[in-house]
């Protein structure tokens, strides 16, 4: 099983609105649960939207922070500021990795 | 002076926003608050997004107001599908830049809530699609779609009451729908956020024909209608049908129009009909309504106006077939554009659908004089209560458009000739009945005036005859027998006339007679003037004669006296 998901890659793409504390908040949430569960295979895009506003259109983003996990498919959205690391795991599906 | 003050100051803090929707800006006196929020709703297919949505297409073609659309509900495409069939194009305006629209999707299994969010995201959507075009109005059909994708509702509402604020400080004239809940106006309680504009759509059924309307439940700060006002969704587009003209404050008209029978015009006082009145022509089957329906309409075309047309029994090419049959040629006026005949059937939508169809195809039309045959069928698709009362409002726009026109209306054989099933009598200005008198084995149509406000006319039954050059009024016989029409009349009409051949006949004889007696007695008196003259040149021959006899006795007298040589 291990060696199946050696090679995937976790895109995740979290979208926030300028910094607030709880993007802040959500950004470091995300960064310690992919150290700890997804160490070394994951990539994390973030997008402001303060910046790219267009960009919010194509991912269906309401709320924010929303997190959308890219890859692998099929695509997961979470939003709040992933402070429960439990639900996090279960929005990414990581569990059953 | 005051009140005009109080006026002024209403005017300035409530400016409004003009929704182009036909009848809609009439009963909000302006349309909906520029500037501020205003919910619509309603249950299912009542037709929320159609008005949202042409409040928006409206805005951006016909007052330079950019729009934006934000669906919750349905995909740009869908909403390109149903907006092509109402008659504008989404597309054409999209890449003019004068719409922008913008789908938002939210499902629930696809959405996993840790702690806490905001949705900035979609303000940021809604600012990022407001700059893109410019935009000064807005609609989030619908908005309450959030509370089933996203569990979290004290921050929704939260985020609500923020967003609607924010939509106020930007300026947006904003549309909200919602879906109407068991005992509330919305679902969600939309309503809470939303103060200042209300309006409820309903859609009900009842005998097997829809109806839809629309009411005002609130409008802070403005007065507005209170009824439930009927609207229709049509392929040109969303109208709404305002009971303003319930007042009776029209003018009078004192010009008056020929009804096309020139006898009828004289049983009118002389002159005809009054413009701008309503005559209703009422009779059984048979009668000659629609007769009496064409003239009025073709000597309205005769004098250059236009006239509308509607044919609920027969189609158009049916009513000009017909007709040619009496000597009136409908075709050429159709041809020419002055009439619009519009054959259909009343049941085919329900009263409210029908009755302002044809108000606004009148409007549209603009004519002068409007035909409505019969007029009972529209009986067929609602209560008679709900028939006479939205027939009023139809004859009092009419009326206040200063359009003449004319009912007919059919009465069931066996009712009371003077009643009209609609109860419509108290409409009409003037009401002509027709009647099938039945004499001697025969049919004969006859037409009474049974009123006619505002003129004296004629109280005389006046035989009606359909004849190959039109129609034509002839007196009745009324002898000890009563009135009589058709061929008893005409047979005691063949007796007058012979009785006066007769006569004539005994006056030329003794004319004659006259003539004959006298150029006798002339000849009598020439011949003794002749003889006379015989006799007269006679006698003075002979005076002649003796003359000269007596002139020679005294020339002889007087030789013998100078041989005598006697003395003088």
């Amino acid at each position: 099983m291990k060696d199946e998901n050696n090679g995937e890659v976790w895109e995740l793409r979290l979208y926030v609105a300028g910094q607030t504390p709880k993007s802040i908040q959500a950004f470091a949430n995300l960064k310690r649960i992919c150290e700890e569960y997804l160490a070394g295979k994951y990539r994390i895009e973030v997008v402001d939207l303060m910046e790219n506003p267009q960009l919010a259109q194509g991912d269906q983003i309401l709320a924010v922070p929303t997190l959308v996990r890219k890859l692998p498919p099929p695509i997961k959205k979470i939003i709040g500021d992933l402070s429960n690391t439990e639900r996090v795991l279960v929005g990414l599906d990581v569990r059953q990795v | 002076m005051q009140q005009g003050k109080q006026r002024a100051c209403e005017e300035l803090r409530l400016e409004k926003s003009p929704t182009g929707i036909r009848g809609f800006d009439e009963i909000t006196q302006g349309g909906l608050p520029r500037g501020r929020t205003a919910l619509v709703t309603g249950g299912p297919g009542t037709g929320k997004t159609m008005l949202a949505m042409e409040f928006l297409a409206k805005g951006a073609t016909e007052f330079g107001e950019p729009g934006v659309f934000v669906s919750f509900e349905e995909t740009p495409d869908e909403l390109i599908a149903n907006s092509a069939s109402l008659g504008f194009s989404l597309p054409e305006l999209c890449e003019s830049n004068r719409l922008y629209m913008d789908y938002v999707r939210v499902e629930r299994s696809e959405i996993e809530e840790t702690g806490e969010y905001d949705l900035e995201g979609l303000f940021i959507r809604l600012s990022h699609a407001i700059n893109t075009v410019g935009a000064k109005r807005l609609v989030l059909d619908t908005i309450e779609t959030l509370f089933s994708g996203l569990s979290n509702a004290a921050i929704l509402r939260a985020e609500l009451r923020r967003l609607f604020r924010w939509l106020k400080d930007k300026g947006m004239t904003t549309i909200v729908t919602g879906e109407r809940g068991a005992n509330s106006l919305t679902r969600e309680g939309l309503e809470e956020y939303v103060s200042d504009c209300v309006i409820l759509m309903d859609h009900r059924v009842t005998e097997q024909v829809s109806t839809r309307r629309l009411r005002v439940v609130k409008y802070r700060g403005t007065e507005h209608g209170t009824n439930e006002y009927p609207f229709l969704i049509s392929d040109r587009g969303f109208m709404v049908l305002p009971i303003t003209s319930m007042k009776l404050d029209y003018a009078a008209a004192e010009e008056r129009i020929s009804s096309g029978i020139p006898r009828l015009d004289a049983m009118l006082g002389g002159k005809g009909l009054y413009r701008g009145s309503l005559a209703l022509v009422s009779g059984t089957a048979g009668t000659g309504k629609t007769s009496v329906a064409t003239a009025f309409a073709d000597a309205a075309c005769r004098r250059g106006e236009r006239c509308m047309y509607f044919a609920f029994e027969e189609s158009a090419q049916q009513v000009i077939r017909n007709m040619r049959s009496i000597g009136l040629d409908l075709g050429r006026w159709v041809e020419k554009g002055l009439m619009k005949i519009i054959g259909q059937r009343p049941t085919v939508h329900g009263l409210e659908h029908h009755l302002m169809t044809m108000q606004f195809m009148i409007d549209d039309f603009d004519p002068a004089a409007v035909v409505v045959d019969p007029v009972t069928n529209l009986t067929q698709v609602g209560a008679i209560s709900e028939v006479r009362a939205t027939l009023a409002r139809l004859v009092d726009h009419l009326k206040s458009r200063n359009i003449t026109v004319l009912f007919t209306s059919l009465t069931p054989g066996a009712a009371d000739e003077e009643m009209t099933n609609v109860g419509i009598s108290s409409l009409a200005d003037t009401w002509l009945l027709l009647q099938n008198l039945e004499t001697a084995g025969e049919r004969n149509r006859a037409i009474t005036i049974l009123k006619s406000r505002g003129m004296a006319h004629s109280n005389q039954v006046r035989e009606f005859l359909l004849t190959g050059k039109g129609i034509d009024l002839v007196d009745v016989y009324i002898g000890p027998e009563g009135v009589l029409t058709g061929s008893a009349r005409v047979s005691r009409e063949a007796d007058e006339k012979a009785r006066e051949a007769a006569l004539r006949l005994e006056i030329d004889r003794l004319e004659a007679d006259r003539r004959k007696r006298r150029a006798l007695l002339e000849e009598q008196i020439a011949r003794l003037r002749s003889e006379f003259e015989g006799e007269e040149k006679e006698l003075e021959s002979r005076i002649r004669l003796e003359k000269l006899k007596m002139e020679t006795m005294f020339q002889k007298k007087k030789e013998m006296g100078i041989s005598r040589k006697a003395e003088t």
